[in-house]
């Protein structure tokens, strides 16, 4: 909310600066969000009266006006269309500097100018710029325009919590800040305003629960064409609200003053009694603002013989709306519920400052203050004849004032310490609260009771907070907890997400973070098979549903490096996947969410430089990161086809025969989809199983001498390195110590459908010296079993 | 005897002039060796009388030691130089820079999360992660934020149904603590947050949170403050850091405070973007937990007490490290990311 300083202070006026009061209402937790000056710094504007206005010689649309100062005159052409003699305006003399536009002497048309005469925008109050700004009769000729019009001002704008809707008009900001400057607040005279007839409409409250307070009154004779006086409109620009008419006009004016949103009826538009009553299903009702809103239930309205004339406590309707031949008007002040106006707006797709205020809540004492007091303004401005004020009201209904108790021992462990009893009572005397002590209590305690416009205290603790507020934070002591001791697991068996980054980062992988929602589309090129969570609501169509796998994110971040240079990438993701889990409704247990790894390699093996080979990664540059990242011991890669992989490069990934996630390079046809220019290979595991990891159990190192035997075998190419290996291990006795792949070879010399294996066997004995012998049967074994198993032959 | 000085004299030229080791060694064998001149002349000494032969033995094992003594040198010498040479000749460019990969980086919201983590698992803190799609419950009503409170307009919720959504904040995570355990307990729960958002320099619609909670027989507000406010200087390393409470709204926590910081970036001296010349940076929420929250939960609010307090690492990467635009956080660009190498 925007407000007035000069406003607030007409209120309660403490002796602080601007400064030190903004900063005094934050610390009372209303947040200030910005302060303005009302308007730019005039120098050299006055207020000059027009004392005559003749035709320019030269020009139809020019006018050549004497204006005076008081002790000087001055001749102005002037070519706004309300030029005439008897009018005061702001008159800007020669060296007046208006925003940044200075005021010289000029010669208009071969008439002399000394000066300019302003509309509203020239001085930066309005976009009226339909002609000068007319002064009232009253305003002293000569006087500086910033003084007499007020304009050294700030405009203050709060960012207030949904608690303190009480703070939503000057009446609650003046409490707050008399209450923390310990000064009293100066309330406007309103006194009840006598009928002049005898006219009402009759008002059937049918939801108690929605408004169980409904204040009525009639008034003939309402002159809309009136200007509503600067003061008022001044208030109102100062908090961001526009002048319409006089009705208009001084509804908003209560609104911002008293915090009471009112509203006003066109008498001769409503047709017989006003129901308050909830919504049906289907019901129609235009809008002031024009549009057709067809109504779902449980939409408070206000109705008439005719049907649906106004949202309740959030927009009129336009049927009965006050219109420029109106000339007797119904006004409404009533108290809407907060449950029954809340989120309406919102589920209508609107926001209004009325429905803003009763969602939060206004005081639901403040109707009658709102009526009388718009009925005086409305009666000084537009004239009219006020009929008796009607007050239509449920008291059974109304918000009933809660006892809270609060405990004085319960303060101080709160706030960590001890408030005085004096101090506790004088703030909530200061807060407007009713209170005694508790005469049933042996420890110190009261029965609070809190005024109808604060909504928010139900609970002591809401007392306690109060108190907190008032006595300020800063003055809180500054303590550390006190706690018992208490160990935090720790397990080896689990190594923490922390360290399977860390050895990726070593390895050259940067972390990436993306959406967790996606493009529907590409992900199905990735992961067809699984359904994917969707957004009702997305941002885009980009956005719009639950990522299944981490790849898609990569291959974008891939793709966003590749178009700026950075063709070199590893990137991994630590983050959560979406998959639902049966094709029935969606329910949080159908849902999956699993925290994947996933990586993404493309480019060069090494960056370029001149010790580095220029080769591009493959398949064992990511397999080796995943290797060195799980640990080898129970690690297996079982060739499979996979969507969005390329088949005969990709593998399924297993750790002690769980299945982990899957590794290979991306099909050529989905690397299209994602525009990717070079090819990439990325993998994705559970990473909770991935965590797992062995706690070692020591083998005893032999001291005996190991003894290698190197072999060159011919085989199929489609043996694996697995069969073979499993071959060796079963044929070759339990003296071999470890078997390395040393060499594989295709091409030239060698059969097309063969490839050439080099093998290292490495013997030895726990316990004893391995006699050759014993080596060279071993090797005959291994030999004879690779031929009539694998039919391969000793090169 | 004048054949052994001139011997002796030629020996010690060659040997003065060799420079290659190869003929050093060649001398050696051609005066020292089994055939070697010198020890030709030991051979001729049973030509002479016997008398003279100790004599003569004596002169010539003289000359012997004599041209070994400098042929071991000159070895010495030469080697020297030859090693030398060597070692000059495999002299590299050490500034040249190094072989094979480069280290990846860390991303910088993970980064401020392990340093917040951190900081409270020094203190008996507990990491806990919850779910990220949520239900209406988790998220908002045991939180004290039941269907239309206006508080709910601040969380621009995305929806998977009425009831499931993408969590707004990651006080969930607290609630599903609470439900769970005995107090006391005292965790830090860390995630992913959601709302409608459209990207732009400060507003992403997805970003993280980091939680804290405490609930216990005895922690007050003035446990919170001094908790937080040690947090934030460990954080900025920054031993006087300014430190304010102010007061606001929560619907979970009551009293609820924000917490400024003195902008780290112009201590409080004026103009100043990173401020908007306020000198103060709000850098999390906090509070006393809300004794419904934990009534909801199941835990007697009589007995015990509780405060939590939420931030963004995105805000304090942001501060911390100078980025100037959230976008940055989700681009993954390298040159972005490496560095935080």
């Amino acid at each position: 909310m925007k407000f007035s300083e000069q406003w607030l202070r007409e209120w309660v006026n403490p002796p602080l600066s601007t400064q030190a009061l903004v900063s005094q209402i934050t610390m009372a937790g209303l947040e200030v969000d910005g302060v303005e000056p009302a308007a730019a710094i005039l120098s050299q504007v006055v207020v000059g009266e027009i004392l005559s206005a003749e035709p320019h010689p030269n020009a139809d649309k020019l006018k050549v006006c004497t204006v005076s100062i008081g002790t000087d005159r001055h001749q102005v052409v002037c070519g706004a269309p309300n030029a005439r003699p008897g009018i005061k305006v702001p008159f800007a003399l020669v060296g007046a500097k208006l925003d940044e536009f200075k005021i010289k002497k000029a010669k208009l048309r071969g008439v002399e100018s000394f000066g300019m005469l302003c509309s509203e925008r020239e001085l930066g109050l309005s976009e009226n710029h339909e002609g000068l700004m007319e002064l009232a009769d009253d305003a002293p000729v000569g006087a500086d325009i910033s003084g007499y019009l007020q304009l050294d001002d700030s405009i203050i704008e709060v960012d207030l919590t949904p608690n303190r809707s009480d703070c939503l008009g000057i009446i609650g900001l003046a409490r707050e800040t008399g209450l923390m400057n310990n000064l009293d607040v100066c309330m406007p005279d309103i006194q009840p305003i006598a009928a002049a007839h005898n006219d009402q409409v009759a008002v059937h409250l049918a939801a108690l629960d929605g408004c169980p307070r409904f204040v009525g009154r009639v008034v003939r004779d309402v002159d809309l064409t009136a200007a509503t006086p600067l003061w008022l409109t001044e208030k109102l620009r100062r908090s961001g609200i526009r002048s319409i008419d006089p009705v208009v006009d001084v509804t908003n004016y209560i609104m911002l003053e008293l915090n009471q949103p009112m509203h006003a009826y066109d008498l001769n538009r409503l047709t017989g009694d006003i129901t308050v009553r909830q919504s049906t299903e289907g019901e129609q009702l235009t809008l002031l603002n024009g549009s057709q809103t067809t109504l779902t239930a449980g939409t408070l309205l206000i109705t008439d013989a005719s049907g649906p004339i106004g949202m309740a406590g959030i927009m009129g309707g336009a049927s009965t709306a006050v219109q420029s031949d109106t000339r007797d008007i119904y006004l409404e002040a009533a108290f809407f519920t907060p449950i029954a106006i809340a989120g309406r707006a919102r589920a209508y797709g609107m926001h209004t400052d009325a429905g803003h205020r009763f969602e939060r809540g206004v005081d639901y004492q403040g109707q009658e203050r709102a009526m009388e007091r718009a009925t005086q303004l409305l009666l000084l401005i537009a004239g009219g004849r006020p009929g008796p004020l009607v007050d239509t009201v449920s008291e059974a209904d109304l918000p009933q004032p809660i006892e809270v108790r609060l405990r004085a021992a319960r303060v101080a462990r709160v706030l960590g310490m001890v408030i005085d009893d004096a101090d506790i009572e004088n703030i909530l005397k200061r807060l407007e609260f009713e209170f005694d002590l508790d005469p049933n209590s042996e420890d110190r305690a009261w029965l609070v009771q809190s005024p109808s416009h604060r909504f928010d205290i139900n609970i002591e603790a809401d007392l306690i907070e109060e108190i907190s507020r008032i006595i300020g934070y800063e003055a809180l002591p500054v303590t550390q907890p006190v706690a018992s001791l208490s160990m935090l697991e720790s397990t080896e068996t689990q190594s923490s997400v922390r360290q399977v980054k860390q050895r990726l980062i070593d390895r050259g992988y940067s972390e990436a973070i993306n959406y967790s929602f996606v493009d529907s589309d590409l992900q199905q090129r990735l992961l067809p098979d699984v359904t994917a969570v969707a957004l009702k609501n997305p941002l885009s169509s980009e956005m719009s549903v639950m990522r299944t796998t981490l790849v898609g994110g990569l291959l974008k971040a891939l793709v966003h490096n590749q178009n700026r240079q950075q063709t070199n990438v590893r990137l991994f993701e630590v983050g959560l996947v979406f998959h639902q889990q049966d094709q029935g409704a969606l329910s949080f247990d159908a849902i999956a969410q699993r925290e994947q790894l996933a990586l993404v390699l493309s480019g060069q093996r090494f960056p370029e430089g001149w010790a580095n080979a220029a080769d591009l990664v493959d398949f064992f540059d990511l397999k080796g990161d995943l290797e060195a990242l799980l640990g080898e011991q129970g690690l297996t890669f079982q060739a499979d086809e996979i969507g969005g992989l390329q088949a005969g490069q990709s593998a399924r990934i297993l750790k002690d025969n769980v299945p982990l996630g899957q590794i290979g390079l991306l099909e050529a046809s989905v690397a299209d989809q994602f525009d990717l220019r070079a090819p990439a290979y990325v993998a994705e595991i559970d990473l909770s199983l991935a965590l797992r990891q062995h706690v070692p159990q020591v083998q005893e190192v032999s001291k005996y001498p190991g003894v290698r035997r190197d072999i060159a075998i011919l085989v199929a190419r489609s043996v694996t390195a697995t069969a073979l290996r499993s071959v060796i291990e079963m044929s070759a006795g339990d003296a071999l110590l470890h078997l390395k792949l040393f060499d594989v070879y295709m091409g030239k010399g060698i059969d097309p459908n063969q490839k050439s294996v080099g093998l290292g066997l490495t013997f030895q004995h726990p316990s004893r010296t391995l006699t050759d012998d014993e080596i060279n049967t071993a090797m005959a074994e291994v030999v004879q079993a690779l031929g009539s198993q694998l039919q391969a032959q000793l090169r | 005897m004048s054949d052994l000085d001139a011997l002796r004299r030629e020996a010690l030229a060659a040997v003065a002039s060799a420079s290659e080791l190869s003929e050093i060694e060649a001398l050696r064998v051609q005066y020292l060796g089994k055939k070697g001149a010198i020890t030709g002349q030991l051979k001729t000494l049973g030509q002479l009388p016997e008398a003279d032969r100790p004599g003569a033995g004596a002169l010539i094992n003289q000359v012997k030691t004599e041209v070994d003594a400098a042929i071991h040198a000159r070895w010495e010498t030469q080697a020297a130089i030859a090693e030398a040479a060597k070692v000059q000749a495999s002299a590299i460019d050490v500034t040249l820079p190094g072989r094979g990969l480069q280290r990846g980086a860390l991303h910088p919201v993970s980064l401020v999360l392990e340093r917040v983590e951190q900081f409270f698992h020094s203190v008996g803190f507990e990491s806990v992660v919850g779910p990220e799609i949520e239900d209406d419950y988790h998220n908002f009503e045991a939180l004290n934020l039941p269907a239309h409170h206006p508080a709910r307009a601040m969380h621009d919720t995305f929806y998977l149904t009425d009831s499931l959504l993408l969590r707004t904040h990651t006080s969930p995570v607290q609630v599903r603590t609470m439900e769970t355990r005995e107090p006391p307990f005292r965790i830090i729960c860390p995630g992913k947050t959601y709302r409608v958002d459209p990207p732009d320099p400060s507003h992403l619609p997805m970003f993280h949170q980091v939680e804290g909670l405490m609930v216990d027989e005895h922690c007050s507000f003035a446990d919170l403050k001094g908790m937080i406010t040690e947090f934030l200087r460990v954080f900025f390393e920054r031993d006087d850091l300014k430190v304010r409470f102010r007061p606001s709204y929560f619907p979970f926590t009551e009293p609820s405070a924000e917490v400024d910081v003195q902008c780290v970036h112009c201590l409080g001296s004026g103009h100043c973007r990173v401020c908007s010349s306020t000198g103060w940076l709000e850098v999390m929420g906090s509070g006393m937990v809300h004794p419904s929250v934990l009534e909801m939960s199941g835990i007697d609010s009589e007995k015990y007490l509780g405060f939590a307090f939420g931030m963004g690492p995105e805000r304090l990467a942001m501060l911390r490290y100078g980025v100037s635009d959230m976008r940055h956080f989700v681009e993954n660009d390298l040159r972005f990311l490496e560095q935080f190498q």
